[in-house]
């Protein structure tokens, strides 16, 4: 059995995802960082953009992630976010419509939003 | 129909069509907690996590965060009061408020200024209605509050404890709201937010005993303190705020059901008082119609001799 971690993805009013994984790829403020099992303690500020999870079995969850935590310790890693959302859950066209009308209203915030998204999309 | 009889009726009914809208109010009442109850619960692993964090880097970072270390003199708190929207629910917001003014005295008395932040339009009104000065306050969201709504109300708050007590700013944030215990039980709890007190929030996480490993912060202790402080705070403000309002359903279901029982009381009363008028009306006829057919009888005998 290849060793793995135990992965916990919570926003802050439910848990979206929990299971075991071989590899985490998220991004912090100082670029991104790979976990895998066996990772020295780590706790870090993520930045708002996907996050790769590699389940045991093989497939892959994606996440928009916006803003939040990544924490690491006794083989169990903690995403936490105010918002998150996972590649299925998110709806191309509603998203890609609040980019154009984020645009249009120069709001960097929806737009950030948006973006990171549809990035998480093509990740998936 | 006699009078007293038609009053009588009347009282019921009208009492009938209250008691059909407690008892509503009272189911509305009771799937609500369920719902707010469910709020919370999947809001606790958030709250969990997040508190083990602060704990984590709280405990390895070295240096003197604000929002870490007490002031050596405070000499102004802020009270943020946790009260509802709408009333009809007993005692909830009289012990929050009650709570709360202990609290404002309690810091008075120690010497500190006491600057009032309030949410729910009870605790506001009762106190515009006795002229106190309240810094900011948020309506409108109590009954179901979403994670937009507690950062709304700790953004002031945090942004009130970062600036210089001299420039307005406070050195201690203590919040009051109602605790959800069970179904029948909820308390007026107080609690300081911050300056934070590392055991407590280590007991909270129950991780007192536990070693802590050490970590690694990414990019540094002092950034990711920096960055979880807030979020904390936040996140225990929207934990206080779900089981405010669990507890405001929880407290409107018993008096809905108080009024109920009271309702149906009254009532089976006026019932049993209808009917002793009824009787007391039909026994007034008979014992009209025997005295008439009486005192036909004795003209009768009268006349026949």
């Amino acid at each position: 059995m290849a060793a793995e971690l135990h992965v916990e993805l919570v926003a802050a009013d439910r848990q979206v995802w929990s299971g075991e994984a071989t590899l985490v790829v998220a991004r912090t403020t100082s670029g991104d960082i790979g976990v895998m099992p066996g990772h020295q303690p780590l706790l870090g500020v993520l930045e708002s953009g996907p996050v790769t999870i590699r389940t045991s079995a093989g497939e892959t969850v994606v996440a928009a992630v916006h803003g939040g935590f990544i924490s690491f310790a006794d083989n169990k890693l903690s995403l936490l976010a105010e918002i998150v959302e996972l590649a299925d859950e998110i709806d191309v066209q509603r998203a890609e419509r609040a980019l154009e009308r984020a645009k249009s209203d120069a709001d960097a915030g929806a737009e950030r939003r948006a973006d990171v998204r549809l990035r998480a999309v093509a990740t998936g | 129909m006699g009078a007293q009889l038609r009053v009588y009726k009347r009282r019921i009914r009208s009492v009938t069509a209250t008691k059909k809208i407690t008892k509503a109010m009272e189911m509305i009442a009771a799937s609500r907690v369920v719902k707010a109850q469910r709020k919370v619960a999947a809001s606790t692993p958030y709250a969990t996590e997040l508190t083990r964090a602060v704990t984590a880097v709280a405990t390895g970072a070295s240096d003197k965060h604000p929002l870490t270390t007490e002031a050596e003199n405070p000499t102004r708190a802020a009270v943020l009061l946790l009260t509802s929207d709408r009333g009809l629910a007993g005692a909830f917001n009289s012990n929050a408020i009650k709570a709360a003014e202990q609290l404002t005295e309690k810091l008075r008395a120690e010497g500190k200024e006491v600057d009032s932040f309030i949410v729910g339009r009870r605790g506001l009104a009762h106190y515009n209605f006795r002229e106190r000065k309240v810094v900011e306050s948020w309506t409108g969201f109590t009954d179901e509050p979403a994670y937009g709504d507690a950062k709304l109300v700790a953004g002031p708050l945090i942004e009130a404890i970062e600036k210089e007590t001299a420039e307005g700013g406070v050195d201690e944030l203590h919040l009051v709201y109602t605790e959800f215990v069970s179904m029948m039980t909820q308390n007026a709890v107080e609690a300081r937010l911050l300056p934070l007190s590392l055991e407590e929030v280590a007991k909270e996480a129950g991780t007192k005993d536990e070693i802590r490993p050490l970590y690694d912060f990414e990019p540094s202790a002092e950034d990711v303190l920096d960055a979880l402080l807030p979020r904390y705070v936040e996140s225990r403000i929207y934990n206080a705020l779900l089981q405010s309002a669990a507890s405001k359903h929880a407290a409107t279901r018993r008096a809905m059901k108080s009024a109920t029982d009271n309702a149906g009381d009254l009532i089976n009363n006026l019932s049993r008082l209808a009917n002793a008028a009824r009787q007391a009306e039909i026994t007034q006829e008979i014992s009209e119609i025997v005295g008439g057919s009486a005192a036909l009888a004795d003209a009768n005998a009268g006349s026949d001799k």
